[in-house]
């Protein structure tokens, strides 16, 4: 009996070791309270994004009321021409073509937070790397061989993986470098692509913030709750012995 | 006197609709045993939640279109455009959930103070059809957001019917009514969801309490208090439902709601366990997603599902995991019922057995990898052991003499002064001790009162067992 219970226990600890990790991921800094990022983010977005990916999940009205902005104002700022406050974040390109031109469609991003981690997204939109063997010229660490291309080039400069051979021959990955810079420095890269991270999290569930708040007077009100109850219990149990 | 209107009224219905009666047979003449403890609170939360279930369903049917095209949009819609609909899916979505720790917290209650055992043999089965009902609900349930999770879960688990010979692929094409899951078995199973298992489950829930109630509750010393009548007839430790139980289960829903709130409130994915990561994705036929798990609650199962090589004998396990509850009354052959009084062999079984449940759940979210599908074998066989060994190790065992009043209950006030000085023997005097950078305390670890304490622990474990 002994033998077999230590047996068990020790199957049950040695599950963990069993288990596997993946690769690592570098840490997004987003902020769901940080208004500043979250709409510049959203200003990157309409910029680089929305040409391709639609966030049809989310309004240009719900922006403006969540942050409290004047609608003209994102009409102005965030908005692309001619978008009307009462539109959801449509890319205008046909789904028809897109799929022709990438191979697939470019998804919608309503809740790519969601489905994948803020800190995944922020090290896939760094992880673009030159590869003159792709059709589109660019390949992903993250992401191998997505279709899609490296939109911050321009910015971000022309970035190169470094593989190192091993001794059995095959590929390992060293490092990310640098080329030919581009328009922004590193560190002005850093901050943008977390704010765009920011953005879509935010886009993710725009009611996270809310719900939190309200959260606090729900629990406030249950623990008094509890204490009434309690002493209901406590006066009607006074007899029972 | 003259009566007034509303209570001529009152008195009108009354003479013609038994709800006094009712009112008295079910809660304020309803003896219960006056030792329950915490355990016994997940019956009256299973229905809390049933409530919230239906109500918070009712909503979400409002404004949920059971259309592959429109379903996933419309889950968004409701959780973003509709004014309060984020509040209700969370409380819906988190319900399901709940509803499963609730029920499998009721029912180990049922395992370690023996409620199975005669004469409340019908209400465990009741019970177990309840149970069943409730995962067939859980599983429609979960197609309906139409996320790549739902889609494959779904996939997955009906084209288990095609593994049964000669009829398998006819049952599934059955069940589906299209060669993959489409926009027809989205519908069936909306139509399942909301109105026929709703249905059943509540009749079941219904014929459950009327059975408890017919033979009275158990307890925790597992005591019939039925055979110590006072002149009155009235068992003389039992106390009338109402009020002593009622006001004693809302200090318990109370705790519950503090525990849902939370969960909703801040974490309504609960780390992918309640809302899984890759349902946020639109359900693709054309892309299976890299690793399939269903939700939590039916982890184990699915874990023993994988864990038998063979396909057709993994489902005859897999519901075989599940029958085997159906017989427990009759596998227990112990004379006690409760755990308090039973010998070391069923108390060390019960530990192996929760650790297996624990251990195929975990099991059962991970990919099948060689070395975790033979982890998954042991624990397979330690959760058919629990039950098939039953027979045997519950005659080996030497029963404690069962008492033949109620012992005295404990009470979570009781326990208040011993917290306290356990903590006093775990920590000494210091002035000005810096935790966390920030707070200060005055007293700080005592290191050989922690082992102490410890040692203790593990002694006090270690006889109970024996």
């Amino acid at each position: 009996m002994k033998t077999l219970s230590i047996t068990i226990l020790l199957l049950v600890f040695s599950l963990g070791v069993a288990a596997e990790e993946s690769m690592d991921l570098q840490q997004a800094n987003f902020d769901p309270e940080d208004r500043a990022s979250i709409l510049q983010g959203a200003k990157t977005f309409v910029k680089y994004c929305l040409g391709c990916h639609s966030i049809k999940h989310i309004r240009y009205l719900r922006i403006a009321k969540d942050f409290n902005i004047d609608d003209k104002k994102v009409l102005a700022e965030v908005a692309p021409q001619g978008a009307s406050i009462y539109d959801q974040m449509h890319t205008a390109m046909n789904a028809h073509d897109s799929a022709k031109w990438f191979g697939v469609e470019p998804p919608d991003l309503s809740l790519i937070s969601r489905s994948r981690s803020a800190d995944w997204l922020y090290s896939y939109l760094k992880s673009f790397y030159t590869d003159p063997s792709k059709p589109l010229g660019a390949n992903n660490l993250i992401f191998k061989d997505v279709g899609m291309p490296n939109v911050f080039w321009q910015v971000q400069g022309e970035q190169k993986a470094i593989f190192t051979t091993e001794d059995d021959g095959q590929q390992v990955f060293d490092k990310l470098v640098i080329d030919k810079p581009g328009t922004m420095t590193e560190e002005e890269f850093d901050t943008m692509i977390n704010d765009l991270v920011n953005f879509l999290v935010y886009v993710g569930e725009p009611v996270k913030l809310e719900r939190e708040r309200i959260g606090k007077y729900v629990l406030f009100y249950l623990f008094m709750f509890l204490l009434l109850a309690y002493l209901l219990k406590k006066e009607y149990w006074k007899d029972v012995h | 006197m003259k009566v007034n209107r509303l209570t001529a009224c009152g008195n009108w219905v009354l003479d013609r609709f038994p709800l006094t009666k009712l009112w008295n047979d079910h809660m304020a003449h309803y003896y219960a045993p006056k030792n329950f403890n915490f355990w016994y609170f997940f019956g009256s939360l299973a229905l809390l939640v049933l409530v919230n279930q239906l109500l918070t369903g009712i909503l979400l049917t409002m404004n949920y279109k059971p259309d592959a095209k429109l379903a996933f949009d419309s889950v968004e819609y409701i959780m973003r455009d509709v004014n309060w609909g984020w509040l209700i899916r969370y409380m819906h979505s988190t319900g399901a959930s709940a509803f499963f720790i609730v029920i499998y917290l009721h029912m180990f209650r049922g395992i370690i103070y023996g409620s199975y055992k005669q004469p409340r043999e019908l209400i465990w089965i009741f019970g177990m059809l309840i149970f069943l009902c409730l995962m067939a609900e859980a599983f429609m349930g979960y197609l309906l957001p139409w996320g790549q999770m739902s889609y494959w879960g779904a996939q997955v688990i009906i084209s288990l019917f095609s593994a049964i010979p000669f009829v398998g692929d006819d049952l599934s094409l059955w069940v589906r009514g299209d060669y993959v899951v489409s926009d027809a078995t989205l519908n069936r199973f909306f139509a399942f969801h909301v109105i026929s298992v709703p249905l059943v489950l509540v009749l079941l829930i219904f014929l459950h309490i009327v059975a408890l109630h017919e033979v009275g509750s158990n307890n925790p010393d597992g005591i019939e208090i039925k055979k110590y009548k006072g002149k009155n007839g009235i068992p003389l430790d039992g106390i009338p439902f109402h009020p002593y139980y009622t006001v004693k289960d809302i200090v318990g829903v109370a705790v519950f709601l503090i525990f849902f709130a939370a969960v909703i409130f801040y974490m309504p994915e609960m780390g992918g366990f309640f809302l899984e990561a890759d349902n946020f994705i639109p359900a693709d036929p054309l892309k299976t997603p890299e690793h399939i798990a269903p939700l939590w609650y039916f982890t184990p199962f699915y874990a023993i599902l994988r864990a038998v090589p063979d396909k057709f004998a993994g489902v005859i396990a897999m519901f075989g995991s599940i029958a085997v509850l159906f017989v427990l009354p009759w596998l227990d052959r112990s004379p006690v019922k409760s755990i308090r009084y039973r010998g070391g062999i069923f108390k060390k079984a019960l530990f192996f057995f929760v650790i297996s449940f624990f251990a195929l759940g975990y099991l059962g979210t991970q990919p099948a990898t060689p070395t975790l599908t033979i982890f998954a074998r042991v624990f397979t066989l330690i959760y058919f052991g629990f039950f098939l060994l039953m027979p045997i190790y519950t005659r080996w065992e030497k029963p404690k003499p069962v008492p033949k009043r109620l012992t005295k209950s404990f009470s979570m006030e009781g326990f208040v002064p011993e917290v306290k000085s356990v903590i006093e023997e775990m920590t000494i005097e210091d002035k000005g001790f810096v935790l966390f950078g920030s707070s200060e305390f005055k007293r700080k670890p005592n290191p050989e009162g922690i082992r102490n304490v410890l040692f203790r622990l593990a002694k006090k474990i270690k006889t109970s067992l024996e």
